[in-house]
């Protein structure tokens, strides 16, 4: 479902006398459907740029990232839209989203822009919500004013309302106490039981070893001259 | 999927000035972009030239018209390219005064460019005027004041209105949310994107304001100088710029 071949980024900052670094080289891997891989390597070393690479949000400079049958790498911004709205799911660790929409619209909304129906969409953000243990009190209020861990259970829930055949969770149960953090593993777990391809980070150890059957440590991709 | 819009070598010059020079790119149904650029850079001089209002001195607008197919609307009679800017485009500027007539009810604003495009029923007319102001979340017993009796935030609505009423396909927009508190903005952003998914719009967005496309837009546009110095997805030419004067736009933002 991913598959990453020799995949290199560097980031040149004009701005700062042309500096140009060189994050990653030669980086490999291939997730099947029904797999969860983590990506592990101390901070710096490289997890999000991979992770943003595959999402499109980084632009990589050599090597192809395949999802299905679009190479995200070269791919027109258009295919890497049409990607995103059916294929390819993004939990970041951070939620952003449009003041004044409510949460139970923003977590709707992935599923509107397939062109779900509007009564299904909502129906399904409310369940995700609940399960997800935010006080029905709250969905008709934007998430901008709520706790990190809140705004974080919401996130995760718009990154599930449509299920994408590939995921990608940047950190998925930071800052989650342990019966929320329970629930996201099932959900993740539930992921992979229908046959979703799933890269992750996780700082966690205990996630990690749970859901994941395989880890990449990326510190394998970090440029010979930079280490 | 064919473009709706696709654009060709567009150049405009003020004298030995460059306005833009050899922009082109596609626009497809259903899809927003941006143009981004500090003033003076082109963006509007090239928005002027795509809607017709400018007459560029090179290149070609091609628009997919219901009739006909693509349509160089640079070299169509003047009486057509009206036409279209009634029916399938429409422009909102940024100052709502420049697209409002400021002494005909809010109503008449709304009625007239259905008017223009032959409706001839005055209770249709009102009806349909009434539902797009409760669209825009005017209030229906505004219906017969004058925009000089709006805020800016309800003139600039009145705007949109005006323009989507007649179920463009295109819309231009200058600086839609420019001159607007903050607040009045968020509500404008969260409008216009609802009725550009409703309504399956194309839009092209011409600002400064950087967050204002990565809520918005899909695809980017930088300016300099008249020139395209990079074009992506929204969220990659935010993120991981490549070009040193997207680098320097991204990274002077104040952060709040």
């Amino acid at each position: 479902m991913i598959s990453i071949e020799n995949v290199s980024k560097s980031f040149t900052l004009h701005n700062q006398g042309a500096a140009t670094i060189p994050v990653m080289d030669g980086a490999s891997l291939q997730v099947a459907p029904g797999e969860c891989v983590a990506l592990v390597g101390q901070s710096g070393s490289g997890k999000s740029t991979l992770m943003r690479m595959i999402y499109g949000n980084y632009l990589a400079a050599a090597g192809r990232i395949m999802i299905d049958d679009v190479d995200v790498a070269s791919a027109a911004p258009r295919e890497i839209l049409q990607l995103r709205r059916y294929t390819l799911g993004y939990v970041s660790q951070f939620l952003r989203v449009v003041p004044r929409v409510p949460t139970v619209e923003v977590v709707a909304d992935p599923l509107l822009a397939t062109g779900a129906e509007r009564g299904a969409a909502l129906a399904r953000a409310q369940v995700l919500l609940e399960n997800l243990n935010i006080p029905e009190r709250l969905w008709a209020l934007s998430p901008t004013t709520f706790s990190g861990g809140e705004q974080q259970r919401v996130n995760i829930a718009r990154g599930f309302a449509y299920n994408y055949p590939a995921l990608l969770l940047d950190e998925p149960t930071a800052s989650l106490d342990g019966k929320n953090r329970e629930v996201v593993m099932a959900m993740i777990e539930e992921a992979k039981a229908r046959g979703a391809a799933i890269i992750g980070i996780f700082h966690d150890e205990a996630a990690r070893d749970r859901v994941c059957d395989r880890e990449i440590d990326v510190t394998g991709f970090t440029p010979k001259a930079a280490a | 999927m064919n473009p709706l819009l696709n654009v060709g070598g567009i150049s405009k010059f003020y004298g030995h000035r460059i306005g833009c020079k050899d922009v082109s790119f596609d626009l497809y149904p259903g899809e927003v972009m941006g143009i981004v650029g500090e003033s003076g850079s082109g963006k509007s001089t090239l928005l002027n030239c795509l809607a017709g209002h400018l007459a560029p001195d090179t290149g070609a607008v091609n628009f997919d018209t219901r009739v006909d197919g693509m349509r160089d609307t640079v070299t169509m009679s003047e009486p057509e390219r009206r036409m279209l800017s009634r029916t399938d485009w429409a422009f909102v500027h940024q100052h709502a005064r420049d697209g409002l007539r400021m002494n005909v009810s809010a109503g008449g604003n709304v009625g007239e460019r259905l008017m223009a495009v032959g409706a001839r029923h005055y209770g249709e007319i009102r009806d349909q005027a009434t539902d797009w102001l409760g669209r825009v979340e005017i209030n229906a017993d505004r219906v017969d004041d004058r925009p000089t009796a709006f805020s800016g935030g309800m003139q600039q609505r009145l705007q949109i209105a005006r323009n989507l009423v007649t179920g463009p396909r295109l819309v231009f927009m200058d600086e839609p949310t420019g001159g607007l508190d903050v607040s009045v903005q968020a509500r404008l952003l969260d409008l216009l994107r609802g009725l550009v998914r409703e309504m399956n719009l194309s839009a092209i967005i011409v600002t400064h304001d950087l967050a204002v496309v990565r809520l918005l837009a899909d695809r980017l546009m930088v300016m300099k100088d008249g020139h395209v110095v990079e074009t992506g997805l929204t969220d990659q030419v935010l993120d991981d710029p490549q070009h040193g004067y997207t680098q320097l736009l991204v990274s002077s933002v104040l952060q709040v």
